[in-house]
């Protein structure tokens, strides 16, 4: 048996595991699939995880304004946020600003958004980047927006945790500072991912295939939340076909 | 009695002023920004609360930015905002790069007086790195806790859009409670809303824990449909052909120029409206 999906509902239904035993899960601004994969999540949680979504008014319970998402995170109320990265490097670095030397950037970015706190006060920070490129998964990042790592003495109580492309999801292992490859997708390469990736990370001899959707997830990513979804990304539910 | 109109409102924000407004999901106040790029105002040092969109775009992309301090300015689904990029390569806005709740910190440092506030993480970013004016301290009551500083961002004004207001000038914000910061924080708030209404708001029960006090209100336009084309909470969707088309002519500068000219003429329906 066999039930077909596309590329976005794959990512959607790998995020939704990784989201598994969180109480309170935030997406941030331009993220579509964490937020289609936070909103699936609450509805298999029978209503029982909280979920905000920026840009929703629906999906957003905040009554203390714009500060409330950050002051929640420094009280330890929110268990996973996502970041994206216009460059992420081995050291789980993100980098949201530009390419070249700051301030004379060759490319500019939108910016850093909140990234340079939330990447410390987020027990489960998911980097999620389709795009899985030499020119995103680099060496060393230009700019850090977002450290992965920070000297012992630094109040950190969050970072990196999994990271999701489009070709693979990574662990990160916080002591050593490194990625870990723990699955590729379907379709996929270990080779494919070795060709697009600019750092080194750790990796077992026989690397497992990313599960699949299962029919729940499939049917009620189809049947509610891209209804759900439409409200603050309308284009990227328009998207998302049947 | 606050109440005025559209270019009166405008010509309140005076060249090289320090001036804040929210993002696209509270309200923005693009009608009053249209009237603010036909007067040509020059040199603003614009605080985007926390991100910029397509207004920030529009502004820096028309010469009115000098200074641009935000944690980002982005076009969300419709992708980077062109003039802003264009603006930076070739210096002609220079920007201040934050992170979101360093300038709602900020804000709310000034929102009680005080000089500086700080705030956790930060620190080993290039954030911090570059920014002009934070510090890093030692906390005073634990050793080995380094923490950032920031100083207090007071904008000389605040300008957005809201849903309400009435003849006494208080104005309805519902759940946007970042305006409330805003307005606490700035020296003089300018709001353009959909609708006047004859009750006064803080007589209103249910309503009134989301109002902003006529004390902090310095002028209120009416302008319906006043933050088109972007989205306007659940009362307006965006209007995802007009963003489309900015940004599909915001490529190029002279794309741009024709875009502004057609913004610019007088639309009587919308004028009226």
């Amino acid at each position: 048996m066999s039930v077909q999906y596309t590329s976005t509902e794959l990512l959607i239904s790998v995020i939704v595991r990784l989201l598994s035993g969180c109480r309170h899960v935030v997406t941030g601004a331009s993220s579509p699939i964490p937020g289609s994969a936070a909103l699936l999540a609450r509805e298999i949680s029978g209503g029982t995880l909280h979920v905000n979504v920026l840009g929703s008014t629906r999906h957003n319970s905040f009554t203390n304004g714009g500060v409330e998402l950050f002051d929640l995170a420094a009280q330890g109320r929110i268990d996973a946020f996502f970041l994206g990265g216009g460059q992420i490097d081995g050291a789980a670095n993100v980098n949201l600003v530009g390419i070249g030397r700051y301030p004379d950037l060759e490319v500019r970015w939108a910016g850093s958004f909140g990234s340079s706190y939330l990447y410390f006060l987020v027990p489960r920070v998911i980097l999620f980047r389709e795009e899985h490129s030499r020119r995103v998964m680099v060496p060393k990042v230009d700019f850090v927006s977002a450290p992965g790592v920070s000297p012992p003495n630094t109040y950190r109580r969050g970072g990196p945790y999994k990271m999701v492309t489009g070709l693979g999801v990574f662990g990160f292992d916080r002591r050593h500072g490194r990625f870990r490859l723990e699955s590729v997708h379907p379709g996929h390469s270990l080779e494919e991912i070795l060709d697009n990736t600019g750092f080194e990370f750790e990796r077992e001899a026989q690397v497992p295939v990313t599960p699949a959707p299962d029919a729940q997830v499939l049917h009620l990513l189809r049947s509610r939340v891209r209804g759900e979804i439409a409200e603050a990304y309308p284009r990227f539910a328009a998207s998302l076909t049947n | 009695m606050p109440l005025s109109d559209l270019i009166s409102l405008a010509e309140m924000i005076p060249h090289g002023a320090k001036l804040a407004v929210p993002s696209e999901n509270s309200g923005v106040a693009m009608a009053a920004t249209r009237e603010l790029v036909r007067r040509g105002v020059r040199g603003l040092h614009l605080i985007c609360v926390p991100v910029g969109g397509l207004q920030a775009d529009v502004m820096i992309g028309a010469g009115l930015v000098d200074t641009v301090e935000t944690s980002a300015i982005t076009l969300g689904e419709f992708g980077s905002a062109p003039r802003f990029a264009a603006a930076l390569g070739e210096k002609r806005v220079r920007v201040v790069d934050a992170t979101c709740p360093a300038i709602y910190a900020a804000l709310q440092a000034a929102q009680k007086g005080i000089p500086f506030i700080p705030l956790r993480g930060l620190i080993g970013t290039d954030v911090l790195a570059n920014h002009p004016d934070w510090k890093v301290i030692d906390n005073p009551f634990q050793a080995e806790d380094p923490i950032v500083l920031l100083p207090a961002i007071q904008p000389d004004i605040a300008l957005f859009h809201a849903p309400l207001a009435d003849r006494n000038g208080n104005v309805f914000i519902g759940r946007w409670r970042e305006l409330l910061t805003l307005a606490h924080a700035a020296r003089q708030t300018l709001v353009t809303v959909e609708e006047i209404t004859e009750r006064d708001l803080m007589e209103d029960i249910e309503r009134s824990p989301g109002v902003i006090p006529a004390l902090y209100v310095t002028s209120i336009a009416q302008a319906r449909r006043g933050a088109w084309p972007l989205r306007f909470g659940d009362q307006y969707p965006m209007d995802q052909d007009a963003v489309g088309s900015y940004v599909a002519a915001a490529r190029t500068e002279a794309g741009f120029r024709d875009w502004l000219r057609t913004w610019l003429a007088p639309q009587p329906a919308q004028a009226l409206a």
